[in-house]
């Protein structure tokens, strides 16, 4: 019957449709456990457990975020300028951002490292590179700021940077783009780059006792994309990984003449020869310019001295210096097993994540297992060094990062997951769903030689839904997960300020108990330092007026200022006289083409204004200080240039005279 | 017979608890412990022998909104004088057990008790001035309200709780004047 067929040929589409949207992949949702919540509660009046150091990107700052609540703790500023902080405005702090081209206020920061020491956090301080002007960074983590920045010569691009020795021997910086060297002329045709172009890897001495960081030497290689890198660890110290792309030596349309070949490299380079190397003498030396800059917490001033030399060694005459390991199509990560027997390479475009044993590379190398030589450089072969490779793991392998139960969890990005795998059997255990194209990822303690293994972090380019809509620019955002046992749980989603890139997770006992409340007084050696209301004073020296000035709550001294002119160039220099923790206070005054100062008790910090009309500019504390904060304010009076009005300053005694009121 | 000696016990517990007496000079006698929701740690006021120590300059920083004036060491003679004193009854102790004269150990008594007596008046007499003399030109002022902190126990100042405690150098002198009450006695009845 006709019926009869029609009802049957719907049941058939019914149990068609069914079966379709079963297959649906499930919304994100259904991934959440019903405990996730409970994971990530920190109680009001709570701690979190872990430290969470995220690069900000091309926000060009590192924030930090307390694990597993994601909330934001604060924001550094590094290589940007941060006028909420002063920073980059005040006089003090200008030095910070100077290079050999001169004041620069923004940067991209990509990676994070914390120092170690045998292998593991030790909580002294945090390194970040700058990726546009070749810098590093050093962050103390006493007081959460910016100590050190040094400039990289013969750079371009410090994108494999900062990683970090197991004893913070070094820090490393590999350039992303090859460059003619400095010394070179560089006014040549662009697409001369195989004859002319030069990768250079620098290493950067950190002093052991107050991080003091040296470009202790530079290594010259053939003109590639230097990557990523990572140091040997325990078995492999001594050993340094940085994954190349672009061995094509393309110029221009990297995204197709840079992809040809079939295998790019890993460059292992052994810097103890290097050290030998160095000491030998081999190293050349060469005419370069770079700037040092130095943060003192004493003078509160920041110094930049500009520097004009660098040692240089050459990886096509020294030889034992580096290898190239031949790594699928453009390795992004190159990243280094616990043990430090393994390194895993991510080729970006590759189908495999191939797996090189440390050991085998060695043998490789003393039985001279060359396949040939890429500008002086010996190419092991591939399968010589090869431990094995993890099959069919995703599209777009990026980062790998370790437990302490022996397993990786690499980010791909095309296929948008995280994807856990054994070190040791290479079998693919787990995979998780990121929102959405994951890039970094980072476990606690994931790159040291004991992780935790508590936590993963995912961080992802692109967030479309995740959440509410903020117009074209959205929030990027963070992914954490638990990874304690045998699947791993998404708990968290938390949005990050600009791009977050790699990130570092240290428990908060390492760092908490070690931050600076404020700073003594006593000990302030800043050039303008007001210890004390009595010391305080306005001097005019031609057209620059200094004003010393000191700020407790709830007043500033002097808080009455005439005599000022048209044509003059004011600094105030604020002092901040509390002696607790918790109490700064801000400098705003109207008009002012620079940001606030914000003074943390003790601190000196000082504004340069330069008045642009006659008349009464207010000043006044921007920091919700004391119950009088809005009490805490004063006034300056700007006359024209050829006035009379003397110079005069005064807090509490600028009154009517009696005759006056009359 | 009338025994005008001092037991050979309470004169060796005598010439430790002198010896003892010396500690209070290196350790707070008194403190004054505030709480304020803005200060979750806590601030406290150490009063040695000399000297004041603790959280002064911060405790100094916000009195100066009710108009409190600010302490400093230099103010009291009190620091000059009481280092004397603590010699002083220590060597009157260690004397005591020497000489074990039962007279001198009465006169050792009433002097030890009296000087805790003044100390503690004393001690009030400056937290009275210290809470009433207010500057006229204060920022806060309530009508009616002083400052003053109490003499021993809890009151609450405005939004900070104050609490008024003896620290290890009193607890040593209450235990010194309870030793020596405890031989007075246990002299006084072999007397008979």
């Amino acid at each position: 019957m006709k019926i009869h067929n029609i009802n049957k040929h719907l049941l058939v589409a019914f149990t068609l449709f069914a079966t379709f949207t079963s297959c649906k992949p499930k919304n994100s949702s259904d991934t959440i456990s019903s405990d996730a919540a409970s994971k990530v509660y920190v109680a009001p009046g709570h701690y979190d457990e872990f430290y969470n150091f995220v690069s900000g990107g091309f926000s060009g700052q590192l924030s930090t975020y307390g694990l597993p609540s994601g909330r934001l703790l604060k924001v550094i500023p590094v290589f940007s300028v941060d006028p909420e902080k002063g920073y980059g405005y005040s006089e003090e702090t200008k030095p910070m951002l100077n290079t050999s081209h001169g004041f620069i206020p923004w940067d991209d920061l990509h990676h994070v490292q914390l120092s170690k020491t045998n292998g593991d956090y030790d909580g002294k301080w945090v390194f970040g590179n700058a990726n546009n002007t070749p810098r590093v960074a050093r962050i103390d983590l006493k007081t959460f700021r910016t100590a050190e920045i040094i400039e990289l010569p013969n750079s371009a691009g410090n994108h494999s940077s900062p990683f970090i020795t197991e004893n913070t021997e070094y820090v490393v910086a590999g350039t992303r783009f090859s460059v003619p060297p400095d010394n070179t002329i560089g006014d040549i045709p662009i697409n001369t780059y195989k004859k002319n172009f030069k990768g250079t890897l620098s290493f950067i001495s950190v002093k052991k006792d107050d991080g003091d960081m040296k470009i202790a030497f530079q290594i010259q290689c053939p003109g590639f994309n230097f990557d990523l890198s990572r140091a040997g660890k325990g078995v492999s110290h001594g050993w340094f990984f940085f994954s190349c792309y672009n061995t094509e030596q393309a110029n221009t349309l990297l995204e197709v003449n840079a992809s040809q070949k079939d295998k790019d490299f890993i460059l292992a380079v052994n810097w103890k020869k290097a050290e030998e190397y160095l000491k030998a003498g081999k190293g050349k030396k060469q005419s370069v310019r770079y700037a040092h800059n130095k943060y003192s917490e004493k003078t509160h001033t920041a110094t930049s001295e500009m520097m004009n030399e660098v040692i240089v060694l050459d990886s096509k005459e020294l030889k034992d210096l580096c290898y190239f390991i031949p790594c699928p199509k453009s390795p992004h990560g190159c990243d280094v097993s616990p043990t430090g027997e393994y390194i895993v390479g991510s080729g970006k475009l590759a189908a495999v994540i191939p797996v090189f044993g440390y050991e085998k590379m060695l043998k490789a190398i003393q039985a001279k297992d060359y396949i040939g030589e890429f500008e002086g450089i010996p190419v092991l072969k591939y399968e010589s060094v090869l431990y094995g490779e993890v099959k069919k793991p995703g599209l777009g392998p990026l980062h790998t990062e370790f437990d302490n139960k022996g397993n990786a969890y690499t980010s791909f990005f095309v296929s948008s997951e995280v994807v856990k795998w054994n070190i040791k059997d290479l079998k693919v255990l787990d995979r998780a769903p990121t929102y959405y194209s994951v890039g970094h990822l980072c476990v606690a303690g994931g790159d040291s030689k004991n992780p935790n293994g508590k936590y993963l972090v995912a961080y992802n380019k692109i967030t479309k839904d995740r959440y509410l809509p903020t117009g074209p620019e959205l929030s990027q955002s963070a992914q954490l997960y638990d990874i304690s046992g045998d699947k791993m749980k998404l708990i968290l989603d938390f949005p990050t300020i600009g791009e977050p890139h790699y990130a570092q997770i240290a428990p908060a006992d390492l760092i908490k108990n070690n931050s600076t409340k404020f700073f003594k007084i006593d000990e302030n050696t800043n050039k303008y330092v007001s210890k004390g209301e009595s010391n305080t004073k306005v001097v005019r020296n031609g057209k620059e007026v200094h004003v010393y000035m000191t700020a407790i709550r709830s007043h500033f001294s002097p808080d009455n200022i005439e005599g000022i002119k048209m044509g003059d160039d004011v600094y105030f220099h604020v002092t901040n006289l509390e002696q607790d923790w918790d109490v700064p206070h801000g400098f705003g005054i109207k008009g002012a083409a620079n940001a606030e100062l914000l003074i943390m008790p003790g601190e000196t910090q000082t504004l340069k204004w330069t008045p642009d009309r006659v008349g009464i500019v207010p000043i006044y504390c921007t920091d919700f200080c004391s119950a009088l904060h809005q009490e805490m304010q004063g006034y300056v009076r700007v006359s024209p240039a050829g006035s009379n009005v003397p110079l005069t300053f005064s807090l509490g005694t600028n009154i009517p005279k009696p005759d006056a009121e009359k | 017979m009338k025994n005008k000696q001092i037991g050979n016990t309470a004169r060796v517990i005598l010439f430790f608890t002198g010896l003892l007496l010396i500690a209070v000079l290196f350790v707070p006698i008194w403190r004054i412990e505030l709480n304020a929701p803005q200060y979750p740690e806590g601030l406290s006021m150490s009063i040695y022998a000399n000297r004041i120590g603790g959280n002064v300059d911060i405790i100094n920083g916000l009195n100066h909104y009710i108009g409190m004036r600010t302490i400093h060491d230099k103010d009291f003679p009190e620091f000059v004088i009481i280092p004397y004193i603590i010699y002083f009854f220590s060597f009157l102790f260690v004397l005591t057990a020497v000489v074990a004269n039962k007279k001198l150990l009465y006169g050792l008594f009433i002097l030890f008790v009296s000087f805790g007596i003044i100390a503690m008046a004393d001690f009030w007499k400056w937290e009275y001035q210290y809470g009433h003399d207010l500057n006229p030109d204060a920022a806060i002022k309530v009508p009616g309200m002083s400052y003053q902190p109490p003499l021993i126990g809890y009151k609450q100042l405005l939004n900070f709780g104050a609490y008024s405690i003896p620290d290890i150098g009193g607890w040593i002198f209450i235990f010194v004047g309870i030793v020596l009450l405890v031989i007075l006695f246990s002299q006084s009845r072999s007397n008979k």
